[in-house]
């Protein structure tokens, strides 16, 4: 088929019409525009051009009075502009300019770009003027069409406490569209009255914030219970309020800190799991020491690094593709990694079988040369891998934030640890696979095709290896060396959890991310994984065949 | 059995013979040869070819334990650190008021905001007592270790993993500024040893000797150890261990007292290098110093006397041609050179000469077979 010529018939019934379709849609979206955003932006810069060529001061409080009735975000910007003197104005024909580059001005009224008048000057606000303007700004946000930034400017307006903005608070709260954005302002004026309110009302808050474990207000409470407890005239009603509202919010804390440490264990955890489940495989299940698994870890995160670079140069930055390229960088990243194995596999480990000591060794060269073959390719320094848009944020468990990357990584490891399973113990391969693990020579004697399932097995295992690293690149660096800083835990976790016992594997790497964890706030990061690291080996001695030791009636296993 | 000798075979005898040929000589040429003669062995080169004699020393000491009695350890480079640790606080303590501070404090204690010794330090303005610490710190913690590692009967390949897992340990420990031991910077900048300039010739020579002398030592040692008795047990503990303690002999208290044996060796050894080479960092003790030192001693021999001892020359010697001309692929040479050794070489250079007089045999008789 000619496609060249496919391609200029359709450009040439493009063109033809494209006046028509431009006028279209070109009006379609003014008038839409328009009719939202124009009027609220074109009265606000009406209201700006006023107050800033106000003559006298009656003029300018009725400039300001209209101003705060709008809520519109380019007064922000105006008034900024304003500040640094880059507003101007001409006395003569009473034209307001809006300096925008170097020799670039602007109607401030209508948002033409204009040459200014002979005799513009520069205007700066007065001193007050100043301070009644950045209350409008203040409470610009408080107005804002975006909830969270609405909740945000209520929550920052009640904690500067000045009493000015309650009414403005309260008279807002009512008009709030969703339960949330009520209560937000609820919390943002009980905190704002535990200064500024009578003694029932303060009361009232302190109760009301006790009650919703808000954390934020513990040192407004404490402040409000000092001072009560210093002068002594206050009712004793609101030292007790006070008292029963911060052992409510210490209790609040504590679960939150126990939370908190149980998610970022799991998080942790989940980490160990997928850099260690592929080891669990290859050691484990193989009885291969890969001192190179870190490298296929890098190869993994440099995977998803090539298929960001090369989506980023074929589609560009806002394209779909783009957002959704992690999607597709990881299965490729699990099959680079996988056949990378396969060819370490056939073309060293397959004769080291039964010499494990020395596989230990012909891995560890493996793992130099990967690794400077790694620096030499794309430099020693990280690669810089971005997250997609729809992972970067974080979800709010009970007070605890997790980003959406490390909840990922949890849900992908719970997959990993499931399919595993599946293929291991429901699939003819996963049949031939634990034969293969438990008697090499008896499974091929019976027909096991064991050169083939152990090389497909150990192309699984790297190919683990492979996702886990795809999934650091999201939470950690990309480097040439990135493997290396996990290949001790991960072959810690294989060893606590039992040789050759995937689900060992699972349970001690969460076992192992929860301590980790838990005793970092305690010790500081370093000495926790010291810690661990010495708790592992004392672990050892009690159960030195780990979680799930390995049975076998043979003497000298 | 034949007459006990400290030797198997001719190669040996001739071999020992020619390394205190070297080591006795080497220092004379720097000594008695002006600097223009060809003959002149610069004071640098023969500090680098002592280090090299510690790293061999350091190879044989792995060698006894992984060639002679089956344990893998990954963590020898911790024994040596720790060895050249307690010497180095030695050294730092006698820069005295010379530092960049002019404290009697070492530096980074200075930088730090001590403003007394450590405890722990003082006993090391003693350099007897620095050797004697050279020794005793790596024996006991191979002793702790080792006790609780054999007790509960750790083995093969997680006893290696073990011993990494500490070394890595360790090395965080001694990375951190509050553990009192430089943290990441380590000591450095030694004035006096011995109250000589640590720069003179003389101390070079000096040191060479006695690295020299200690690894003729410790080969003579093990060849001892290995003839007698106690070298049997110990060969048959890597062979069968389960049927040598059912024969009534506690391998666990065999191995422990090598372990730690082999522990104290490698501490000397680290005693020995730090002055040759000025400065001890925790780098040194970082897991992949483990591995390198099990690779000398894969390429030159394992289970052989001096295998380990031109393994460990060998491949330094290698990656200082290498890292000179070829700034960015020498990690690639080396590793390739390790693969060839491991896949091709299972007994290492040393055997070289048995493989290849297995594969003449073998032709020989191939050809016999079909002339017949």
């Amino acid at each position: 088929m000619d496609i060249p010529y496919l391609a200029e018939k359709l450009v040439m019934i493009f063109s033809k019409h494209i006046k028509t379709i431009t006028c279209f849609s070109l009006a379609c979206l003014l008038i839409g525009l328009s009719s939202i955003t124009a009027h609220a932006e074109s009265d606000s810069r009406a209201a700006l051009s006023k107050l800033i060529a106000a003559p006298d001061k009656e003029a300018e409080a009725s400039a300001l009075d209209e101003l705060s009735l709008l809520g519109d975000p380019i007064i922000e910007e105006v008034v900024s502009a304003w500040r640094v003197g880059e507003i101007t104005h001409s006395e003569s024909t009473g034209v307001v300019y809006w300096k925008l580059g170097l020799n670039s001005y602007q109607n401030l009224t209508t948002g033409a770009t204009i040459t200014p008048a002979e005799d513009h000057k520069k205007m700066r606000p007065s001193r007050k003027l100043r301070k009644e303007l950045s209350k409008i700004v203040d409470l610009l946000e408080l107005k804002s069409p975006d909830y969270k930034k609405r909740a945000q400017a209520a929550k920052k307006l009640g904690s500067s406490q000045k009493p000015e903005y309650v009414s403005v608070l309260q008279e807002l709260a009512a008009k709030q569209e969703t339960e949330d954005l009520q209560q937000a302002f609820k919390e943002a004026i009980a905190i704002s009255l535990i200064a500024n309110g009578t003694q029932q009302e303060r009361i009232d808050s302190i109760t009301l914030l006790g009650d919703n474990n808000i954390l934020s207000a513990k040192g407004f409470i404490e402040d409000a219970l000092k001072e009560a407890v210093a002068d002594g005239t206050s009712s004793a009603a609101l030292v007790d309020a006070a008292k029963v509202a911060l052992d409510q919010l210490a209790r609040h804390q504590s679960f939150i800190d126990i939370t908190g440490t149980l998610v970022r264990g799991l998080s942790t955890g989940s980490v160990l799991l997928l850099v260690s489940y592929g080891l669990a495989i290859t050691f484990g299940q193989m009885g291969v020491i890969n001192m190179a698994h870190g490298e296929f870890i890098a190869i993994g995160g440099y995977t998803v690094y090539l298929v960001q670079t090369f989506i980023l140069e074929t589609y560009g930055m806002n394209s779909a593709m783009y957002d959704w390229y992690f999607i597709i960088a990881i299965p490729i990243a699990f099959l680079v990694s996988a056949i990378a194995g396969a060819i370490l596999e056939k073309g060293l480990i397959q004769f080291l079988y039964s010499r494990p000591l020395e596989s230990l060794l012909a891995t560890w060269a493996v793992s130099m040369v990967m690794q400077q073959a790694l620096r030499l390719h794309f430099g020693a320094a990280n690669v810089s891998v971005s997250s997609p848009e729809w992972l970067s944020g974080s979800a709010n468990f009970g007070g605890v934030l997790l980003s959406y990357n490390r909840l990922s990584l949890i849900l992908f490891a719970i997959l990993v640890v499931i399919v595993t399973r599946l293929l291991l113990s429901k699939t003819n391969w996963g049949l031939h696979v634990r034969a293969t693990m438990q008697n090499r020579q008896m499974a091929s004697s019976l027909g096991v095709p064991s050169s083939r399932v152990n090389m497909l097995t150990f192309a699984f295992g790297s190919g683990l290896a492979g996702l886990a690293g795809a999934f650091i690149s999201q939470i950690g660096n990309v480097g040439p060396s990135m493997g290396q800083t996990y290949i001790v835990d991960s072959f810690m976790v294989v060893v606590v959890g039992g040789v050759g016992n995937l689900l060992g594997a699972a349970i001690s790497s969460l076992g192992i991310g929860m301590i980790d964890q838990g005793l970092q706030p305690l010790l500081g990061p370093v000495m926790g994984k010291i810690t661990v690291l010495f708790m592992i080996i004392g672990f050892l001695q009690f159960k030195p065949g780990g979680i799930f030791p390995a049975r076998s009636r043979s003497l000298d296993d | 059995m034949n007459k006990l000798s400290y030797f198997d075979n001719n190669i040996e005898k001739a071999f020992f013979a020619i390394l205190s040929c070297f080591i006795l000589i080497f220092p004379l040429m720097n000594w008695i040869f002006p600097e223009e003669s060809i003959l002149h062995v610069s004071s640098f080169q023969l500090s680098v070819w002592g280090k090299y004699l510690c790293y061999a020393i350091l190879a044989v000491s792995v060698n006894f334990l992984w060639g002679y009695t089956g344990l893998l350890c990954l963590g020898q480079c911790l024994f040596f650190a720790l060895g050249g640790y307690a010497f180095g606080m030695y050294l730092m303590l006698m820069i005295g008021e010379l530092g960049a501070y002019k404290s009697s404090l070492p530096d980074f204690m200075v930088f730090l905001g001590y403003n007394e010794l450590p405890a722990h330090w003082v006993p090391f303005y003693n350099p007897v007592f620095a050797i004697l610490a050279a020794m005793w710190v790596p024996g006991l913690v191979a002793f702790i270790f080792g006790v609780l590692a054999f007790r509960s009967r750790i083995k093969g390949v997680y006893f290696s993993i073990l011993t990494q897992a500490l070394t890595y340990a360790a090395a965080l420990l001694f990375f951190r500024n509050d553990f009192t031991f430089g943290g990441n910077n380590g000591f450095t900048d030694f004035k006096f040893i011995f109250g000589v300039d640590i720069n003179d010739p003389s101390v070079a020579r000096g040191l060479f000797w006695a690295s020299g002398a200690f690894l003729l030592f410790v080969y003579g040692l093990i060849a001892w150890l290995l003839k007698s008795k106690f070298g049997l047990v110990q060969r048959a503990i890597r062979d069968s261990e389960n049927r040598v303690r059912f024969s009534g002999y506690s391998t666990t208290h065999y191995k422990v007292f090598i372990f730690v044996l082999s522990a104290m060796i490698a501490g000397i050894a680290g005693a020995l290098y730090v002055p040759q080479a000025g400065i001890i960092n925790p780098s040194e003790m970082w897991p992949t110093k483990g591995l390198d030192i099990v690779v000398w001693v894969a390429v030159g021999g394992r289970g052989s006397k001096f295998g380990p001892i031109i393994g460990a020359v060998l491949i330094n010697l290698l990656k200082s041609f290498t890292t000179r001309a070829y700034p960015e692929s020498w990690l690639i040479i080396l590793g390739m050179v390790f693969l060839l050794v491991v896949l091709f070489m299972p007994n290492g250079v040393m055997g070289l000469w048995e493989q290849v007089k297995a594969y003449w045999t073998a032709k020989k008789q191939q050809k016999l077979n079909q002339s017949a």
